[in-house]
């Protein structure tokens, strides 16, 4: 008998059908991958389950009984637990007082029994290999240790299925591989788990079994032996894709962006951006690495004018632009891709053709004095979204209404289009489908052989190796060290987003490679 | 590429009647139940209505007669005060076509002249709180840039002398709504520079207006006499009236009207607007796009202190043409009621300054007339508000299908 069984789950958005009749099932102690794009409805399937959302049609089974989940209580009840892509932890409380919250046990009648909660969390550790120490501080812990936490948090719930979603985004390759380990051993002590993932060849590796979701219907569940990532992806996408990109070698020329003695500092007054010295050229792509929240996403705001810098110099074909202000730097003939495409790329209540020019809408074309001139707003962006595959039904829809690929392709459309020298992409294609990762890394490309300087941040590591021609690898504000992307290999790439300097590390081995996009 | 859009999601081309419709379908059922609850407070408090209810199941027929007596009563009375009677207006219509003679026609006009000069205010200080809430900003200080700005219309007004019309009377706009955009701009500046939150920031700023108008009525500006107004302003600074006496109403609703125009032309029409909208929906994608927080923020905030001086100042200089103490009737906080119910489009605010201008008159003939407390329309402009700015309880009501609102971010988080 399976342990968890789904049928025929539907559920509906306004204008959506995010669950279309999907039945799966998950059997004992087996790791389930539960695939597909952004937007194929995993997310909406497995909040369901897990009580969020209430489905409109279908019904859940929880060892062959009819679970009644309105809401989380109910999953936990029934021994289902689930580890958020964000982690829900206070950095500020120990890993104790995080798995205690909201079943805090209480000795004497009043106080709590901390103690207890952290021989519980002993014996889970040891029982599944999930290393970590009650009483550590949450905020002091490494992103893999904080992920454990959460996972001992659901077990010391008594979950015996467990939902992961996304949960690779924030590791390093070293940390997957401990994660994977943790899996295979709870599946082991008789766990379940269901598997969350966009990525092609993690499921490979981990899953029993793949259920592969698209456009929010199961189109099939499949075994990995069966199948290939090239397999994989035509089956999540519905057409053939390709899973490399293709690229001449680069023509690196004169100078374009210049940055000396970096420091920045954060919002909360750390360092974090400490002494940071590189350059870009015209037509080439330097690649930043590391783990997210090393400093990548201050140094990027310091380069485009949205955080001040500390000291040290940055110039963009000649010109200093440190510490002036966004409008001058743009003018300079920057482009900014950002990494949080509804915060700072798009005013998503805006229609589309008023984020087409939301960094010219005062130059001419667009405004004639004061006076913004409509028409040509409307005539270059409906261009621009031909141009740039919006998929849209008009430019008048509100950018908020489209989904993450369309979004970014407004961003992408408005920033090429510019006359530019210098690109910087901050996380260009997090949480784009297959589709739209592929065409925004050819118009990448493309805009470097055109003569751009180009600056990716990204931390898919897959990403920096398929586009760029340098590799830089930050960690905790510096540069442990900048490679030539042609001879480098992905796991000399994860020592370095480790911290571990290159002298230490193994001397990295050159040879051919070929280079695959992380789907 | 041949990636279809996962789910056909129609959408409407360019704001189209179906877009406007359902602007208004909200606020306009928000006052029919502001309405509907407003009658069951009159006849809940009305005598003969209670004494009826007393023997309902002895003569119900009698409980509901009285009931519909005590209503009609109230609402004919504060249309008869709100738009005049129809009775007089037809007759005075008569006697026009028949003698010549306007006088009986225009005093039968007077209810509705007496709802316009009172919507006048109304719409420069709903224009002024709606211009705030499109960048974010909750100016709740309209209150004291009406005030200062009414000042100095009337010191421009009073003061100088032998100055032809087409001088002075711009001058003392101008100064009205200068003095109105520096009460503005301070808590702007404060709020753009050191992050000081404008609530807190412009309601301080009211109660130095109120108590330095106390001390200029009082003192600098007292009229010579006892009582503390102002010398009455020179003839060059008045907003010509329309009509001879009674009716009052002046060239300051066509002021207020183009004002509304003029904010709609900046909004939409303009770069500044687009600014002014861009840092309203998402400060940091203006801020990213190379747009100044700090220059929009004392911008909108100075010309929302000047629509409110405005406010004031068409009243001084169209209507009373002196200015004593209390002189405003909280114009400046029943303008945030009306931005809210205006939606923070212009065109919504002056439909609201209308209604609100209305009710507000006629409550005068109400409350003489069927003697129903003049605070009844407060209540129901309470009510109106409540339901405007909790939507949920009108589709509730009306089971309206869930209509997704994206429309305007009134006000950013407290704090930064």
């Amino acid at each position: 008998m399976p342990v968890l069984e789904l049928k025929g789950i539907t559920k509906a958005f306004p204008g959506v059908l995010a669950n279309d009749h999907i039945s799966l099932t998950l059997e004992d102690g087996e790791i389930l991958a539960l695939l597909g794009e952004n937007g194929a409805g995993k997310t909406t399937l497995m909040n369901i389950l897990y009580g969020l959302y209430k489905p409109d049609e279908g019904e859940i089974l929880v060892r062959g009984k009819n679970a009644d989940i309105h809401e989380p209580n109910d999953a936990i009840r029934c021994g289902i637990g689930m580890v958020h892509q964000h982690f829900m932890l206070i950095p500020v409380m120990t890993v104790t007082e995080n798995v205690m919250l909201g079943i805090e046990p209480v000795k004497n009648g009043l106080f709590l029994d901390r103690e207890k909660v952290a021989r519980r969390i002993r014996e889970i550790s040891e029982q599944y290999g999930l290393e970590v120490d009650p009483n550590a501080y949450v905020k002091d812990l490494p992103v893999g240790t904080q992920q454990r936490v959460e996972i001992i948090k659901v077990l010391y719930r008594q979950a015996d299925i467990l939902i992961l979603d996304e949960p690779t985004a924030v590791l390093t390759p070293q940390e997957v591989e401990g994660l994977f380990k943790i899996l295979h051993t709870l599946v082991q002590k008789g766990k379940s788990i269901i598997f969350i993932t966009h990525k092609l060849k993690e499921v490979m590796a981990i899953a029993n079994r793949i259920t592969v979701l698209r456009g929010g219907r199961s189109v099939g569940t499949v075994l990995p032996a069966e199948m290939n990532p090239e397999k994989l992806a035509s089956l999540m996408v519905g057409r053939q894709v390709s899973l490399v990109v293709e690229k001449a070698e680069a023509k690196p020329q004169g100078m374009t962006l210049e940055v000396k003695d970096l420091f920045v500092r954060d919002d909360h007054g750390n360092l974090v951006v400490n002494n940071i010295t590189f350059e870009v050229h015209a037509g080439e792509v330097l690649g930043i690495a590391g783990v997210q929240g090393n400093g990548q996403t201050e140094l990027v705001y310091s380069l485009t004018g949205l955080l001040p810098s500390l000291s040290g110099t940055i110039h963009v074909a000649g010109k200093p632009i440190q510490n002036t202000s966004p409008r001058h730097i743009l003018e300079q003939g920057v482009a900014h891709v950002p990494e949080d495409r509804q915060k700072h790329g798009l005013v998503l209540t805006f229609p589309i053709h008023d984020n087409m020019v939301l960094c010219t809408y005062y130059l001419a074309p667009f405004a004639r004095g004061v006076v913004l001139q409509e028409q040509e707003i409307l005539a270059t962006s409906e261009k621009l979204a031909k141009q740039y595959d919006v998929r849209t039904p008009s430019v008048f829809v509100n950018a908020g209404t489209l989904s993450g690929g369309n979004q970014q392709k407004i961003i992408i459309a408005r920033e090429f289009s510019r006359p530019i020298k210098l690109l910087i992409a901050s996380q260009p294609t997090r949480g784009l489908d297959v589709g739209s990762i592929e065409y925004i890394h050819n118009r990448i490309i493309e805009k470097r052989d055109e003569g751009t300087a180009v600056l990716l941040i990204s931390s898919e590591l897959d990403e920096i190796l398929a586009l760029s021609d340098r590799i830089a690898v930050m960690y905790k504000g510096q540069f442990v060290d900048i490679v030539p992307a042609a001879s480098v290999t992905k796991e000399y790439l994860g020592l370095l987003m480790a911290g571990i300097k290159p002298e230490n590390a193994p001397a990295a081995p050159s040879g051919q490679r070929t280079i695959e996009v992380d789907l | 590429m041949t990636e279809k859009p996962i789910q056909p999601k129609k959408e409407e081309k360019a704001p189209a009647s179906g877009q406007i419709r359902q602007a208004l379908l909200v606020p306009a059922l928000a006052v029919l139940t502001g309405l509907i609850i407003g009658a069951i407070i009159i006849i809940i408090t009305n005598e003969k209505a209670a004494t009826a209810y007393g023997n309902f199941f002895g003569d119900p027929l009698a409980a509901l007669f009285a009931s519909w007596e005590a209503v009609a009563t109230a609402y004919g009375s504060l249309l008869v005060g709100s738009f005049g009677d129809p009775g007089k207006i037809i007759n005075g219509l008569g006697i026009l076509f028949s003698t010549g003679d306007s006088s009986k026609f225009i005093r039968a006009l007077y209810p509705l002249s007496e709802s316009l000069v009172t919507a006048t205010p109304y719409i420069f200080a709903g224009l002024s709180v709606a211009l705030g809430f499109r960048a974010g900003l909750f100016n709740v200080g309209a209150e004291g840039q009406l005030f200062i700005g009414t000042l100095a219309s009337a010191f421009v007004g009073y003061s100088l002398v032998g100055l032809p019309w087409f001088i002075h009377l711009p001058l003392a706009i101008l100064a009205g709504a200068l003095g109105g955009a520096l009460w503005g701009a301070i808590p702007g500046y404060l709020k753009a520079k050191t992050g000081a939150h404008e609530v807190v920031n412009t309601i301080m700023m009211n109660w130095i207006a109120f108590r330095l108008s106390d001390w200029l009525l009082n003192g600098p500006m007292k009229a010579p006499g006892f009582r503390p107004i102002t010398p009455q302003i020179e003839t060059s600074a008045e907003l010509p009236r329309f009509f001879a006496d009674p009716l009052r109403i002046n060239w300051g609703f066509i002021l207020a009207l183009l004002a509304a125009y003029g904010v709609y032309w900046l909004l939409f029409k303009t770069t500044i607007g687009f600014e002014i909208r861009s840092v309203g929906l998402n400060p940091d994608a203006a801020r990213y796009s190379g747009m100044s927080i700090v220059r929009n923020t004392v911008l909108v905030m100075a010309l929302s202190g000047a629509l409110s001086g405005l406010a004031g100042t068409a009243h001084v200089l169209g209507v009373d043409r002196w200015v004593g103490q209390g002189f405003s009737a909280g114009y400046g906080f029943d303008a945030i009621a009306l931005a809210l119910l205006g939606n923070s489009h212009p065109l919504g605010v002056v439909l609201a300054a209308l209604l609100f201008g209305t009710l507000r008159s006629g409550a005068t003939r109400m409350q003489s007339m069927a003697g129903i407390p003049i605070d009844i329309i407060s209540i129901i402009q309470g009510l109106v508000i409540i339901f405007v700015a909790a939507p949920a309880i009108i589709r509730w009501l009306y089971r309206l299908r869930n209509i997704k609102s994206d429309t305007t971010v009134m006000v950013r988080g407290w704090g930064k």
